[in-house]
């Protein structure tokens, strides 16, 4: 079957709000994840907000460490479905 | 129009009012009703995302040895402290029937508190840049949330009648910022049921929620 790669995107979380601070990664290369576990916790001003894993599958890539300032769109990760 | 259920949980302990949020949180990814949860916290520190471990002035051998627990938290925002005395406001809320916008929350909890402390007499705002409610320079409540699947937990702190020496304790989030209380400012002591049921008004206009079942504020022994 064939692979495909899907990547983890940090979502628009509202107006104004730009950039996010990674504060947790919930998974590491090679982990198995099931759409809407929790995937990565950002910060911003006085939220904290867990983005979903919005596949099942296999990380491939985890781009940013944590601590790193992210803007909104970027790509935080990769999963690998087959 | 959200469905929501108002719980009173009286004096919870801090670990234990967390697991019953993040319970409540799953429950409202499936079900769709969200709930709002009042409670007041055993004296307790915590530490939010963005907290330093100096913004507690005092150690932390010293804090257990007086009963003061301390956790560190998946909350925004950095160092607080709850006592009773303090309104803990927890909403669960669904905000993908509402907007999903952090700072629009953010901004909606300050307002109903404004709109509360107004009914007080008092005159309350919001300060750029720090998120939270000011009576001028001196904040009366604190505002930090979690939002999983666009659900909120975590929440609001609103100073009714806690004893503000406990914050000569702690930096209050990592800021030199003098903190006041309800009581403070009026040199009464209000009854905690009451303002819960303002509150309960309040979310419901600015949430534009259908409240579901039967509300029963629970009284707190300390």
């Amino acid at each position: 079957m064939k692979k495909v790669n899907r990547e983890v995107l940090l979502p628009d979380l509202g107006e104004g709000i730009t950039k996010a601070i990674i504060a947790l990664w919930c998974v590491q290369p090679g982990q198995d994840v099931h759409v809407d576990d929790d995937f990565v916790e950002v910060v911003t001003d006085k939220a904290s907000f867990v983005v979903p894993a919005p596949q099942t599958g296999v990380v491939q890539e985890i781009r940013y460490k944590e601590k790193e300032e992210v803007a909104v769109g970027a790509t935080l990760a990769v999963i690998e479905s087959s | 129009m959200l469905d929501c259920s108002f719980v009173d949980l009286g004096l919870k302990t801090y670990r234990e009012a967390y697991q019953i949020q993040l319970d409540a949180v799953k429950d409202v990814v499936e079900r769709k009703i969200s709930t709002i949860l009042f409670c007041e916290h055993p004296l307790t520190i915590t530490i939010g995302r963005s907290g330093k471990a100096e913004h507690i002035r005092t150690p932390r051998s010293v804090l257990s040895k007086n009963g003061v627990m301390v956790c560190d938290i998946d909350r925004g925002g950095d160092v607080t402290l709850h006592a009773p005395g303090q309104l803990i406001v927890y909403p669960i809320l669904d905000l993908r029937q509402w907007r999903q916008d952090l700072h629009v929350y953010l901004r909606a909890l300050e307002g109903v508190v404004i709109e509360l402390l107004d009914q007080y007499g008092l005159v309350a705002s919001r300060k750029a840049g720090y998120t939270g409610v000011w009576i001028r320079n001196r904040k009366i409540c604190s505002i930090g949330i979690g939002v999983r699947c666009w659900v909120t937990y975590h929440g609001l702190s609103l100073n009714v009648h806690i004893p503000l020496r406990y914050y000569s304790l702690i930096k209050p989030c990592g800021l030199d910022v003098s903190m006041t209380s309800i009581a403070d400012q009026t040199k009464e002591v209000m009854d905690l049921g009451l303002i819960k049921q303002d509150i309960i008004r309040l979310f419901k206009n600015t949430f534009n929620l259908r409240i579901l079942g039967k509300w029963e504020p629970q009284p707190v022994k300390v």
